[in-house]
């Protein structure tokens, strides 16, 4: 765990990062002080789940420096200084005080399963159920009617407070009939609207509930959109990916009990911390691309050395997301590191733009900047002389969103 | 005699959309006829067409996010066969491997946190002695994992904390206390206690997956022609991290899971006996586990495939894929078709809910009611999945699969007392089902071991190659296939057509289909419609028992829902909004 949190802070304290993570000095200290008026109010407020963090680190034979180890890798992928740690620490043991109702849509439940492996820090499963998750249709015990029964007693006493957390895209043809819950019949957008109404604030998690994700892939058969396509007048935060890495899920909502706000979103509402730098940035095999190694056929010679997989489709240069540095399944490994690209899927319309194992310039699909049907290496060449087509979008994307930032 | 018609909808710990409808006899309170709906459509196999085959197994797997890696397996298989490539020996175990750490993962997932809360009442663990619950854990296990006094008293102070709060989170409002919750307060905390345990196990299960596969749930290193993760396996610690994750997760379905079963086995026997939940009893698998590197469908397998018809282990039919066909006349799309996949045209149409004054929406079940197809076998239901396998393999005399069984009917006769193994017959019941799971959730934890074995000493011999070479627009052109094999739930099915490079046509018929489905043609009932008839519920209004039979069948609904219409006709008359991309 040790290693895990040094690489972190090491990445996110490095000079020249693309993400801003030297904001001054009065920034923190206005931030600091937000945090802890924060932290104050929600431990006045009566508990949903009065488990202390003490008592499960004992009952999982943890002890409290392990605790504020994952404390302080947590606060590193936040992207706060390590004098917030403490405050980190604090917002973990009031986690059990936001409810959480977590609705499933149009969904393959993989974002649900994601959640289960919740990997290192491991402590994220004690702060799962920690959290007073209310409604999830994949774990709770109740079903059907008394199921029903319980939303709406959860939504009723924690109206205002609770946060919705949505998987799966909304379909909106045949006036949503495409998907129905309940007893009523209720739509999905229905029950999403229900639901989102007195939520503190939604939270979409996976591509599909982002940006309508695979039914929306074209033709789009059943016209899925996207939560923050139909939801209104509620803070959105986007977590991408299919599935989302549970480590953004639980870095997000520590930040909302921290702060009582959303993280730091992006042009995409989605949070700074976590996709504010492509998967090529902080890629292990980044140093071949500069290089110019290439594997050039699946299981060749570049294959065995690790060498580069743009050649083969990788997409980490067009993708936001923090996968080669915080990985999967406990740091077990990631796409790129079982030698397969990116498939770009925290981007919108993924799957009809990158989600194919050849480069852009050698597909049937449009590349983004307009470049279309250029040989692999002009397109490679470009990407290595000007410091990168690929870096150009990155540029003019960054520009968009600091606009926004300072409207 | 008055009759109840009641719905459970959400059906929750499944995947997917589900809902049953069951009508009860108020007299003998037992269910005299069930209907089970899918209200979910997402049309992946027509988003498919037009794609490069060669990207379609990284959008097919998406199908399911429980069962995922799969269908991604499934659909590379399918353009394989259609290419006719035969993959390398270290792409063929380490497919295996990663498909056996899914069954590892899917099933103990399964039992603990989608299934065991309809046989273990939590609220009851808190009357429970923990002495004597460590005591009665001997009874199952003549190793009990971690469910020592201390293990049991640290967990039932836990969870009495927790219910002492008022907010039950995931566990509030569920049928705690009904009378068919048969297991002591003991036995139920030793159940809870391996529920809590089996969320760290299911954790570094994962992993399993993720060291070849790079992440789970969707995997991400199977390509068509191989696989993609060669520095994985000449990476001995690697394979050495597999072989641990591997051991530890054995050590837990040896001690925990198959002790837990054995142990609601015993508990619930009668149902076992007399058959509750039995359901069709024509059971089908379609094999897999390749184990040589014999082409397309001629090696020998884990599972033998083949058909059962009504029970009847003493005869095994031979399995033939153009057999299978799908008929749509109780599902929400256009016409009565019964055509092979490769043939099959759908339209949808949705016809809807009937509200009724109760302010209840119901099913129209004289007419369509599900998303989901009724497919056939030679014009015959059909039951897949884990109880398919072990009934087809001891039909098929599978010298693994009558050995694992024999284990288990042996212990379960010794429990009952019954002073011999017990009756082969009682697998086919809602018991009988969750046994099976149980049962090859060992086999497989065992023979992996000498898969990876395998792995590790072909690539010490010097083999390293991980993908067969294929001239991609030589073998595109006109060109079909179908990958066959058993996903954790049962009998998978992906059919291709390709044309030019392209994907002219996409179908997947998979195993919540087979169970999963309405009516057919003949009014016949799928597969999870005739296990709930005559079932007895304890409470009308607490559909306990419907909930286990249900998840004895581990539903994959958003699998179960697809679509194809060959006519290449676009869909675009259901559209009501025009903003949806391209």
């Amino acid at each position: 765990m040790t290693d895990r949190r040094d690489a972190l802070m090491q990445l996110f304290s490095a000079k020249g990062s693309k993400v801003n993570t030297n904001r001054g000095q009065e920034y923190y200290d206005n931030l600091a002080k937000t945090m802890e008026a924060r932290l104050n109010e929600l431990e006045k407020t009566p508990a949903a789940n009065k488990i202390s963090i003490d008592g499960i680190l004992e009952n999982e034979g943890l002890s409290r420096r392990d605790f504020m180890k994952w404390a302080s890798a947590a606060c590193a992928m936040l992207m706060l200084p390590p004098t917030f740690t403490p405050m980190v620490a604090k917002a973990a043991e009031l986690m059990n005080r936001v409810p959480v109702i977590w609705i499933e849509l149009q969904d393959c439940a993989g974002n649900s399963e994601a959640i289960l492996r919740s990997d290192a820090p491991t402590i994220d499963e004690l702060i799962l159920e920690t959290i007073s998750l209310e409604f999830n249709e994949t774990l709770m015990a109740a079903a059907g009617h008394a199921a029903e029964e319980h939303l709406d007693e959860a939504m009723k006493t924690f109206k205002g407070k609770y946060l919705c957390v949505v998987e799966g895209s909304i379909p909106m043809a045949m006036d949503g009939y495409y998907g129905t819950i309940g007893a009523s019949g209720e739509t999905f957008k229905e029950h999403l609207l229900r639901v989102a109404k007195d939520s503190a604030a939604v939270v979409a998690v996976g591509t599909c509930a982002t940006f309508g994700g695979v039914p929306a892939a074209a033709p789009n058969p059943t016209a899925a959109v996207g939560v923050q396509d139909i939801v209104k007048g509620k803070a959105i935060i986007n977590i991408p990916a299919c599935p989302a890495n549970p480590a953004n899920i639980t870095g997000t909502i520590l930040h909302y009990v921290l702060s009582g706000q959303v993280p730091e979103l992006d042009h995409l509402n989605r949070p700074k911390f976590a996709f504010g730098y492509r998967i090529h940035d902080n890629c292990e095999r980044r140093a071949h691309f500069d290089a110019g190694e290439f594997v050039e056929e699946w299981g060749d010679d570049g294959a065995k050395n690790n060498f580069c997989l743009y050649k083969m489709g990788c997409k980490g240069p067009m993708t936001f997301n923090n996968c080669s540095v915080v990985k999967y399944n406990s740091g077990t490994s990631w796409p790129v590191g079982a030698g397969h690209g990116c498939i770009g899927c925290s981007e919108p319309d993924f799957w009809d733009k990158y989600a194919q194992e050849r480069p852009m310039a050698d597909t049937r699909f449009k590349a983004p900047t307009g470049g279309v049907e250029k040989t692999v290496d002009e397109f490679g060449l470009g990407l290595l002389t000007a410091a990168g087509i690929g870096i150009g979008i990155h540029a003019a994307i960054s520009a968009v969103a600091g606009k926004s930032e300072e409207q | 005699m008055s009759k109840k018609h009641i719905i459970v909808d959400p059906i929750t710990r499944i995947e997917g959309h589900l809902r049953v409808e069951a009508v009860i006899d108020e007299e003998t309170n037992t269910i005299v006829d069930a209907f089970a709906s899918s209200t979910m459509f997402r049309g992946i196999e027509t988003i498919l067409k037009g794609r490069d085959p060669r990207d379609a197994g990284m959008l097919a797997m998406r199908i399911c996010g429980v069962c995922t890696g799969t269908h991604y397996q499934r659909s590379i298989e399918a353009v394989e066969n259609a290419f006719n490539v035969t993959i390398p020996k270290n792409a063929r175990i380490v497919r295996n491997l990663l498909q056996g750490a899914l069954y590892l993962h899917d099933h103990t997932v399964h039992f603990y946190h989608l299934h065991a809360l309809d046989w273990v009442d939590i609220t009851s663990a808190l009357k429970a002695d923990p002495k004597l619950a460590a005591q009665e854990a001997f009874k199952w296990s003549d190793n009990p994992y971690m469910v020592g006094e201390g293990d049991l008293k640290t967990i039932q102070e836990r969870v009495a904390k927790f219910v002492k709060q008022g907010r039950l989170g995931l566990f509030a409002n569920a049928y705690w206390g009904n009378k068919h919750y048969k297991l002591s307060p003991e036995q139920n905390l030793i159940a809870v206690a391996h529920y809590l345990q089996a969320l760290d196990i299911q954790r570094d299960a994962s992993k399993m997956m993720a060291i070849f596969g790079g992440k789970m749930p969707h995997p991400q290193s199977i390509v068509v022609g191989g696989v993609t993760c060669v520095q994985d396996i000449q990476n001995q610690a690697r394979i050495a991290q597999f072989k641990s994750l591997l051991n530890k997760h054995n050590n837990f379905i040896k001690r925990a899971y198959l002790a837990d079963v054995l142990m609601a086995g015993t508990v619930y026997a009668d149902e076992a006996l007399d058959g509750t939940g039995g359901g069709l009893k024509n059971f089908m698998s379609f094999g897999d586990f390749k184990l040589d590197d014999t082409g397309f469908y001629g090696a020998k397998q884990l599972f033998p495939e083949g058909i059962v018809m009504n029970g009847d282990l003493s005869k095994l039919h031979p399995l033939d894929q153009s057999k299978i066909t799908e008929d749509v006349t109780h599902a929400w799309y256009k016409g009565k078709t019964n055509l092979h996949p490769y043939e099959g045209v759908t339209d949808p149409e949705y016809t809807g809910l009937e509200k009724k004054e109760d302010g209840h929406a119901y099913l129209k079940t004289d007419e369509k009611y599900s998303w989901i197809k009724s497919p056939l076998y030679d014009d015959e239901r059909m039951e897949v999945g884990p109880l398919a396998r072990i009934v087809v393999g001891l039909a098929a005399k599978d010298e693994n699969i009558v050995k694992y069984a024999t284990k288990f009917l042996t212990k379960l006769g010794k429990t009952l007392g019954l002073g011999k193994p017990a009756p082969a017959s009682v697998i086919f019941s809602t018991v009988g089902r969750t046994a099976a799971r149980a049962i090859e959730t060992e086999l497989m934890a065992d023979v992996m071991m000498d898969w990876v074995d395998e792995l590790a000493a072909n690539v010490a011999s010097g083999d390293l190659s991980t993908w067969t070479e294929f001239d991609f627009d030589t073998v595109s052109k006109d060109a079909k296939g179908f990958g066959m094999a058993e996903a954790p739930r049962g009998g998978l099915g992906h059919w291709v057509v390709i044309k030019d490079g392209k994907i002219e046509n996409y179908q997947a018929v998979v195993p919540s289909t087979w169970n999963a489905a309405p009516r057919d043609y003949k009014g016949r009932m799928g597969a999870y419609e005739a296990a709930l008839i005559g079932t007895k519920v304890a409470d009308p209004e607490q559909p306990l028992e419907i909930l286990r039979t249900i998840h004895s069948f581990d539903p994959c609904i958003a699998c179960a829902v697809h679509i194809v219409d060959t006519k290449g006709r676009k869909l675009s008359e259901f559209k009501v909004n025009t903003s949806c991309s391209i």
